[in-house]
């Protein structure tokens, strides 16, 4: 594809994002306009606009822009977060979630919130996610090289050891509800999302993401393996470890504002590999866009489809991911399971 | 000049790999690596591209320590071409070649695959005569195109070095031919891993024999190549014509008894 075509597709899915964003922002019980979604953001970033209507202006503010905010956010870092697991692995089953660093992060971050001291929240996250990412690595590791299928198997192991913890402590911890946030932890939800979550979620994928994208070259040499990379100048460890631990943090902190949501980061880059080439400068900044685009989307439907009632949004993911990844499956050829 | 090994030795696990190897190869020579499986050929590649480092002894590249170079500047000057690579994703032929522009790219964002580095891979198709092949899908290619298109991306990286880890393994006779007889008119300093000894000598100016890790002779083909250092190595009796056309020795093996 020439650089014209891959910036008129980085351009319109830009804005497609943006119009999608809007738009969900007007869906709900509450009817609201196009124009009082603008009206709202310009009164609150200080733009002099026509007042809108109080209730209309907090249902915006306070309620649904942060919520699909978050959701674009953590989309597009958890595409991303695939997007770099599959190219350091070379495992195109990699993914936070099918990994077990989802499961991870939410065991620290539950640890943190039943303890009531959430500000670490982040950082338990990651802290989780990476013991996860150790784990998983190590025990695929156990027999010998790690094969795609491998790594899958023991990130199962370890997904379902977290679960397990999370849904322990929520359990021993009960107070209220604990059904609905072992759910929200284990499914994934941005249900109760704020602005802090929009300020922890994009911070980290401005940070990580700005840190991955100038490692594109870096990411593009193990195309073809250790050994070549090495041949091509890279330090194989040392760089696969600072971008799995990138992607640990990453992880961690989506997982922090919204649980393990699933299949975002499996399936996006595989879909986005298709458009913009295997290249990881091109592949990065679109796979990002077209995750955060997907989870909105999905984020949409999971609390409107079936009105009152909400899903969370990783049901929705699962339903529309597991599909796509089996055509995925049936489409790819062998050679790049083996 | 050229590529001096002095003393090389690696050992994992409290295994020896190599032991003391020493050898010197003249600029523009084609070297062959000949031993049994388990010799430690792969290894003494890896030793020489600075990917793996020697317990002791240095491997040198005209004039300069190979271990002393950053990364970066040993794959401006090495190329490797490991046996049987495969891309994780899906690749089409040019960016397997653009691959190799990866050691001349600035150190961050680099360059979006700039026109200079299209040339170089362009140029780099054309010199192993697979310029019409550009776009087509890697996986699509025959076991000798892949091998040439690896050689194409190895050319792309400018080495003064080539290191072949056994290239002809898995293509037919006429890809293999055609395959050495590419490298030799390349011109660059090449080393490479080779399982036929009659390949090697129609296509190495050199020969190195390792057993055990051990260098067991270094020469040309008709020094290295005798019964006896055969027999001594492989355990099988032969003998050694002479090619009515080229003049370089042909192996005959004895059927085992």
């Amino acid at each position: 594809m020439t650089r014209a075509r891959y910036l008129a597709w980085l351009v319109a899915a830009t804005s497609a994002l943006i119009l999608v964003c809007g738009v969900a922002v007007t869906i709900g019980p509450a009817a609201v306009s196009l124009a009082q979604v603008a009206g709202s953001i310009a009164a609150h970033i200080g733009l002099a606009t026509e007042p809108v209507p109080i209730l209309i202006d907090s249902i915006v503010w306070q309620l649904r822009l942060p919520r699909v905010l978050t959701a674009a956010l953590v989309g597009a870092g958890l595409a991303l977060s695939g997007a770099v697991m599959q190219s350091v692995t070379r495992n195109p089953l990699a993914d936070p979630y099918l990994l077990g660093l989802s499961s991870g992060a939410s065991v620290g971050a539950v640890c943190v919130v039943i303890l009531g001291i959430g500000f670490i929240l982040p950082a338990a996250a990651f802290l989780g996610a990476l013991l996860a990412l150790v784990a998983t690595l190590s025990i695929a590791k156990a027999g010998g090289t790690i094969t795609p299928v491998r790594a899958v198997l023991a990130g199962l192991a370890i997904a379902q050891l977290a679960g397990a913890l999370t849904s322990f402590i929520i359990f021993w911890a009960a107070k209220g509800d604990s059904y609905r946030e072992i759910l929200n932890w284990l499914l994934g939800s941005v249900a109760g999302a704020t602005w802090s979550s929009v300020a922890i979620a994009a911070t980290a994928v401005a940070a990580v993401g700005t840190g991955i994208l100038l490692s594109a070259t870096r990411l593009d040499a193990f195309a073809f393996g250790d050994t070549s990379a090495a041949s091509l100048g890279i330090h194989v460890t040392r760089t696969r470890w600072a971008l799995l631990g990138a992607v640990a943090l990453l992880t961690g902190a989506m997982v922090a504002v919204s649980g393990s949501i699933g299949f975002v980061g499996l399936i996006l880059p595989h879909l986005v590999r298709g458009v913009s080439g295997p290249g990881h400068r091109r592949l990065l900044p679109l796979v990002a866009v077209f995750g955060g685009l997907f989870l909105v989307i999905a984020d949409t439907l999971a609390r409107t489809a079936f009105e009152p009632r909400e899903l969370p949004v990783g049901i929705i993911t699962a339903f529309i991911g597991v599909p796509v990844f089996i055509l995925l499956i049936k489409r790819k050829k062998s050679h790049l399971w083996a | 000049m050229g590529v001096d090994l002095d003393g090389l030795s690696f050992t994992i696990d409290g295994t020896r790999i190599l032991r003391q190897v020493s050898a010197s190869l003249p600029t523009g020579s084609v070297t062959g690596l000949l031993g049994p499986n388990g010799a430690g050929k792969s290894t003494l590649l890896r030793v020489i591209a600075g990917i793996d480092k020697a317990d002791a002894g240095t491997a040198s590249l005209d004039g300069i320590t190979i271990g002393s170079l950053p990364r970066r500047d040993a794959a401006r000057r090495i190329a490797l071409l490991e046996q049987n690579a495969a891309p994780s994703v899906e690749l089409t032929v040019l960016e397997v070649v653009l691959l190799g522009r990866i050691p001349h790219r600035t150190k961050l964002m680099g360059s979006f695959s700039g026109e200079e580095d299209r040339a170089v891979a362009f140029d780099a198709l054309e010199a192993v005569g697979a310029g019409t092949l550009a776009d087509r899908s890697w996986h699509t290619l025959s076991g000798g195109q892949q091998q040439r298109v690896q050689i194409a991306r190895a050319m792309a990286q400018q080495p003064s070095l080539m290191l072949l880890d056994e290239p002809t393994n898995h293509l037919d006779v006429s890809a293999q031919l055609s395959l050495l007889g590419q490298v030799r008119e390349l011109g660059v300093t090449a080393i490479m891993a080779l399982h036929d000894l009659n390949l090697a000598a129609a296509y190495c100016d050199h020969i190195l024999m390792l057993d055990g890790g051990l260098l067991v002779a270094s020469g040309a083909p008709a020094e290295v190549l005798t019964p006896e250092i055969i027999g001594a190595v492989y355990g099988v009796d032969c003998f050694i014509l002479k090619h009515p056309r080229g003049g370089h020795p042909v192996i005959v093996y004895s059927a085992a008894s």
